[in-house]
């Protein structure tokens, strides 16, 4: 059986067990509320008389930081509470399979939360005239800050036993993704650096990266940024899961 | 088929698994026998490629587990410790899993599910998710789960741990059974069941393989005559008393 087999098998089970659990319409309906609540009131959606979807997407950074580990959480963290990892370990996988198969599944879920926003999308098209180019991207763009957040929170979960444990480091990395590139911060460290160190540091930031895309601007480093934090931190839980297993 | 050759396995300052050489051929039920902590789980979690050794090698139908452990985790079912399974999942679900992820579909992947299904009894909660069951039921789901690709090799930490005596008989009948065409080992506290199903026993204590023989050899070893006292025997001596009798028996 080739790889994509065994891969997509893993990824179709988790999937059915996210849908099998109230976790999963649980995390919808919050999800939704919170970008409905961030859009329209925060962002002030209608107050800028624009048509675009700058107001929504510019939340994507804050509300994923904490929505998106709650989804990796339980990732490994419950396999290995539950002792099914070493079942699943055991079985003709290899463990880049199992944690392939288990980031594409929760990656998926996210793309069909973030699917569920299309009213707004319908929203801005009936007031005004958008451009669906721009929109696109942002999609793409939030869809690729999922992935990096997820990535991370898969290693986390690999990381500790306790979901709880691995959510709040997985929120902790992920704020200070936020925060190097967060413009009061970015202030306070123009004081006493450099401009070049400052945007340098500002360069590790999702937000930076994210801005670019969201404003309609697909640029292929800030699409390798977020691909290789991916491909790192989905590295990175091979070895931790590895290492556990060696003992 | 399993070759299991100067296998050790170190955590930490504490040799869990010791120079460890056994092999299980086609036709052999092994069982598995010491006190709690001897290093029965981890030598199975070795040679079904979960944990690496320390040193030493552990072969499966030829297939070195730690080069190359795909051609060899496709030939083994595994039952692990505790039965760990899919809780949220229905027994249907978790069995099409295993089916699938062994590279068995479409007809062939019903006609092996149904197979398991049937040869551990589990059609009358076949839709229940798996965390309402019982214990019993749970159990026959994880062991369902291991011999649904008809393998050669069947390794199983305790299988009649946690099942009334009823289930018991049942599963050893269903060992013996298998027994005659592959290659079994399983782990168990209860001396009376290796009588009743291995044709050979190792006895493991603090890492080392103290006995290795047929039931009736080891019997003859103790004065009693019994099994149980010749375990008594062997795995409470002190330390050099367990090295002793390592070496008569090797």
């Amino acid at each position: 059986m080739n790889s994509w087999a065994v891969i997509c098998t893993i990824t179709r089970r988790e999937i059915a067990a996210y849908f099998e659990s109230p976790l999963a319409y649980v995390f919808l309906v919050i999800y939704l509320l919170l970008a409905g609540v961030f859009t329209f009131v925060f962002g002030g959606f209608f107050e800028r008389s624009e048509a675009s979807l700058g107001s929504f997407f510019g939340w994507m950074p804050w509300l994923f930081l904490f929505l998106v580990p709650a989804v990796g959480m339980r990732l490994w963290a419950d396999e290995r509470r539950l002792g099914t990892i070493e079942l699943l370990l055991t079985l003709p996988v290899t463990t880049a399979q199992a944690i392939l198969g288990k980031f594409l599944a929760s990656w998926l879920f996210l793309a069909i939360a973030l699917a569920f926003t299309f009213p707004v999308v319908i929203t801005v098209n009936v007031l005004g005239e958008p451009d669906n180019g721009v929109i696109a991207c942002g999609y793409l763009g939030s869809l690729l800050l999922a992935g990096a957040y997820l990535a991370l929170s898969c290693m986390t979960s690999a990381l500790a036993r306790s979901q709880v444990v691995s959510f709040i480091i997985a929120v902790m990395l992920g704020l200070i993704l936020i925060l190097v590139g967060f413009n009061p911060v970015t202030d306070i460290l123009a004081r006493w650096a450099s401009p070049a160190v400052v945007e340098a540091i500002a360069g590790f930031s999702v937000l930076t990266h994210f801005d670019g895309l969201q404003k309609g601007v697909i640029d292929t480093r800030d699409v390798l940024y977020f691909v290789s934090l991916m491909v790192f931190a989905l590295f990175t839980t091979d070895v931790i899961i590895r290492s556990h297993r060696a003992g | 088929m399993i070759k299991v050759e100067n296998l050790t396995k170190v955590f930490g300052a504490k040799r869990a698994v010791d120079d460890v050489s056994f092999e299980v051929s086609k036709g052999e039920v092994l069982g598995f026998l010491g006190p709690n902590g001897a290093g029965k789980s981890t030598t199975m979690r070795m040679i079904t490629g979960f944990i690496p050794p320390t040193s030493g090698k552990v072969s499966v139908c030829g297939f070195d587990m730690a080069e190359d452990p795909l051609p060899g985790k496709r030939r083994i079912g595994y039952l692990p410790e505790a039965a760990p399974s899919y809780q949220e999942m229905t027994v249907r679900s978790f069995l099409n899993f295993a089916a699938e992820i062994r590279g068995l579909r479409g007809d062939e992947r019903t006609r092996a599910v149904w197979r398991a299904v049937e040869t551990c009894s589990l059609e009358s909660v076949i839709n229940q998710s798996i965390e309402t069951l019982s214990k019993g039921f749970r159990h026959r789901t994880c062991f369902a789960q291991a011999i649904i690709h008809d393998p050669e090799v069947l390794v199983m930490d305790e299988p009649t741990d946690g099942l009334d005596p009823n289930q018991k008989h049942e599963a050893r009948t269903l060992i013996r059974r298998m027994g005659e065409s592959k290659a079994i080992i399983f782990s168990t506290h209860i001396l009376e069941e290796v009588e009743a199903v291995c044709t050979r026993a190792i006895i493991i204590d603090r890492g080392r393989i103290v006995a290795n023989g047929t039931p009736d050899e080891l019997k003859a070893r103790s004065e009693t005559g019994r099994l149980d006292d010749f375990f008594r025997a062997i795995t409470l001596s002190d330390t050099a008393g367990a090295a002793n009798s390592a070496k008569e028996v090797a």
